[in-house]
């Protein structure tokens, strides 16, 4: 990131994260990128780390633990508290797991983004509840071992971002910690987009997917590659741009293999992927052509 | 001032007018829709500047308020049955925070079975969630209980929400004619809101509520507890304030002709008008019954009532409320624990459920059997019809 060393850190450098947490890269970029001037809420999940224990906190922005399921209705409160005191310079954002977006939080979101409410709304996607040990989501991958699917995860994610198009908010994206430069100008456009902000965000769980904590980048890299998870952004639920090509995708299987997570995925679910993951970005590829 | 023809739900709208509330979340219900329809309609007049925000439950209408109260401004909301009980998580999280919101809660029973009307049971199971709980009678109590309500829940040294209960239908919905005060003289008695602490502001940063371990999380619901308990102090004050201000007089308990009673029924809200008809009927026939309205359920008026009370024979609780399984619905049960040590007898009944009217016969009723009969430990249902058990049998 250029000129990113000139910026004051809005996040202690010494938190609590997991060794190679990818939440961690990403809420440092998105609050960095937004600066002093903004109000963070998050729920309990692994970003409530950032929010600290007892007088301690780790930003040094302002910011309130929600509850799980209220991060958007918290959000658009807080917005419409500072709008009624003309201080419409400060950015509002929310940092919710998937399980406190997809799950839980669906209705809370879908109200806010139906009525249009200038936040900034980041969903950190590590595809299960990793915060209390890996409990699977509405968003973890078919064939995924957690300990709530500890024989494999028998159905699909739920296709969230189509959820938020189909709301026809200003902005929506996918952001991946392997590709930060795009992610900076996501949330630069989340910000000055003027209505609700989407971004949902991958981010690699060592502790829950079972790989390595050296090659959380590295995994967040292949599921760009391998076309699992497409960058790409919404604007107003209608024009998609594919904000990094993959001219040659690699195959899902490589990316599946790299994570202990799916060691009882059958050859027949990682076929099943990959004819889900091509058509699902075929489409994708459709919409951009428009 | 001027007087106006309005029901309950309107007054307590006007009410939060004449609050200047900032930010308004409030999600439709029976019976207390007019509420968020009246709010909605001074926005688009520009009579209340406000924005106001059109939530998609009451779960998110709380959690709407928390926000906005979080950033320091006056806001408002409103519920009834079912949807205070999908408040409940948010409604501790606002009086955790210490959160001055004042709501209108329109009573109605809770599900199931399926019912529009008036009785407490959506309120009462929030008697422990740290919220101040009123209990208007009638229209004109609406409206001075929630601008009340404002200044007790702002106090500094208490800051908590407060509910301000008004019977649905029976409160809600009946007409009369209400003085209602100029903005001039509200904006006299409360002052613009403040707040300095659990505030998210860029210019003081600050984070709110974050994890708290066992070495503090007492002493944080300690002092919670103390804003309670300045409460019963704080609101008569301000009941007297208001009474000099407004020239209409209030008290956390309304006693009625209990100077020299031996029989007492204490009551809430709307069926307490039907109660005082009764004492002045059995007065005139030379018994000594008396009434005590509750007016402040929280802060329980403990002092008042050992203070009042302490000279009467027997005492019967009606309420609109019971605890299934329990030795005694809330109101019973809070004014015995108060009466401890006294030597009186308490007993208690339940009436009105769902709606059922309470008329002078089912108050005649209790005062009878609070003579006659033996000394009980639950409450007795006072209304239930003598059919009750065969009611919707399956025949095989």
């Amino acid at each position: 990131m250029q000129g990113s060393s000139q910026v004051l850190d809005m996040v202690s450098p010494g938190v609590s994260a997991c060794h190679g947490c990818g939440l961690e890269i990403a809420f440092r970029t998105v609050v960095n990128v937004l600066g002093p001037r903004t109000i963070v809420v998050i729920p309990p999940g692994c970003s409530a780390m950032f929010s600290g224990v007892g007088g301690e906190t780790c930003v040094r922005i302002p910011g309130y633990q929600c509850n799980l399921e209220n991060t958007a209705a918290t959000l658009s409160g807080i917005r419409a508290g500072l709008d009624m005191q003309g201080k419409h310079d400060v950015n509002v954002l929310g940092c919710a797991g998937d399980g406190a977006t997809i799950d839980i939080g669906l209705q809370s979101l879908s109200g806010a983004m139906e009525r249009g409410d200038r936040i900034i709304y980041v969903c950190y996607d590590n595809e299960a509840y990793q915060n209390t040990g890996n409990q699977a989501s509405g968003s973890t991958p078919l064939g995924a071992s957690t300990t709530t699917t500890p024989g494999g995860k028998p159905t699909y994610r739920k296709d969230m971002m189509q959820i938020v198009a189909a709301h026809h908010i200003p902005y929506a994206a996918t952001c991946s910690i392997s590709h930060l430069e795009d992610m900076v100008k996501k949330v630069e456009k989340a910000r000055d987009c003027g209505g609700t902000a989407y971004l949902q965000l991958l981010g690699p769980c060592p502790t829950g997917w079972f790989f390595d904590s050296d090659q959380s980048v590295k995994i967040a890299r292949l599921a760009v590659q391998s076309l699992v998870w497409p960058l790409y952004e919404v604007t107003n639920g209608t024009e998609y741009r594919l904000t990094h090509k993959v001219s040659k995708p690699i195959p899902v299987g490589d990316y599946l293999k790299s994570q202990g997570r799916f060691s009882k995925i059958t050859e027949e679910q990682v076929a099943f992927v990959q004819q889900r993951v091509e058509n699902d970005y075929a489409a994708l590829l459709k919409r951009v052509e428009g | 001032m001027k007087t106006m023809f309005m029901d309950g739900n309107a007054a307590a709208a006007e009410a939060m007018r004449l609050a200047r509330i900032q930010v308004v979340a409030a999600y439709p219900i029976t019976p207390q829709s007019p509420i968020a329809e009246g709010l909605a309609k001074f926005c688009v007049q520009g009579t209340l500047d406000a924005k106001y925000m059109r939530i998609e439950s009451e779960h998110s209408a709380m959690s709407a308020c928390v926000g906005a109260a979080l950033t320091g401004v006056r806001v408002g909301t409103a519920t009834a049955s079912v949807g205070l009980a999908l408040m409940h998580e948010i409604l501790n999280v606002a009086s955790g925070l210490r959160l001055p919101i004042v709501m209108p809660v329109v009573n109605r029973a809770l599900v199931a079975p399926w019912s529009l009307w008036c009785d407490h049971s959506d309120a009462m199971p929030e008697r422990d969630s740290g919220w101040l709980q009123l209990y208007a009678e009638d229209a004109q109590e609406s409206l001075d209980l929630a601008l009340i309500a404002y200044r007790v829940a702002e106090h500094p040294e208490v800051m908590l929400p407060v509910m301000v209960c008004l019977d649905g239908f029976f409160v809600s919905h009946t007409g009369m004619a209400v003085r209602v005060p100029d903005q001039s003289e509200v904006d006299e008695f409360l002052p613009p809101y403040h707040t300095d602490n659990l505030l998210l502001d860029p210019d003081k940063p600050m984070f709110v509520n974050p994890l708290t371990m066992s070495d503090e999380y007492t002493e944080l619901k300690y002092q919670h507890k103390i804003g309670a308990d300045k409460a019963e102090q704080v609101l008569p004050e301000v009941m007297a304030e208001f009474a000099k201000k407004f020239g209409r007089k209030y008290e956390p308990v309304e006693f009625y002709k209990c100077d020299d009673a031996e029989e007492v029924v204490v009551t809430l809200g709307s069926m307490s008008g039907t109660a005082s008809y009764v004492v002045d009927q059995l007065r005139a026939k030379g018994q000594k019954v008396g009434l005590a309205r509750i007016v402040s359920f929280r802060p329980f008026p403990h002092r008042l009532l050992r203070e009042r009370l302490a000279g009467v024979k027997r005492i019967a609780v009606l309420e609109r409320a019971t605890s299934i399984g329990g030795a005694g619905g809330p109101v019973l049960a809070e004014v015995r624990s108060t009466l401890t040590n006294l030597p009186v007898r308490v007993e208690g009944f339940v009436a009105g459920l769902g709606g059922r009217d309470i008329p002078p016969a089912t108050i005649e009723k209790v005062f009878d059997h609070l003579r006659t009969a033996e000394p009980q430990c639950r409450p007795t249902w006072a209304d239930v019809r003598s059919d009750a058990m065969t009611i919707r049998e399956v025949v095989q």
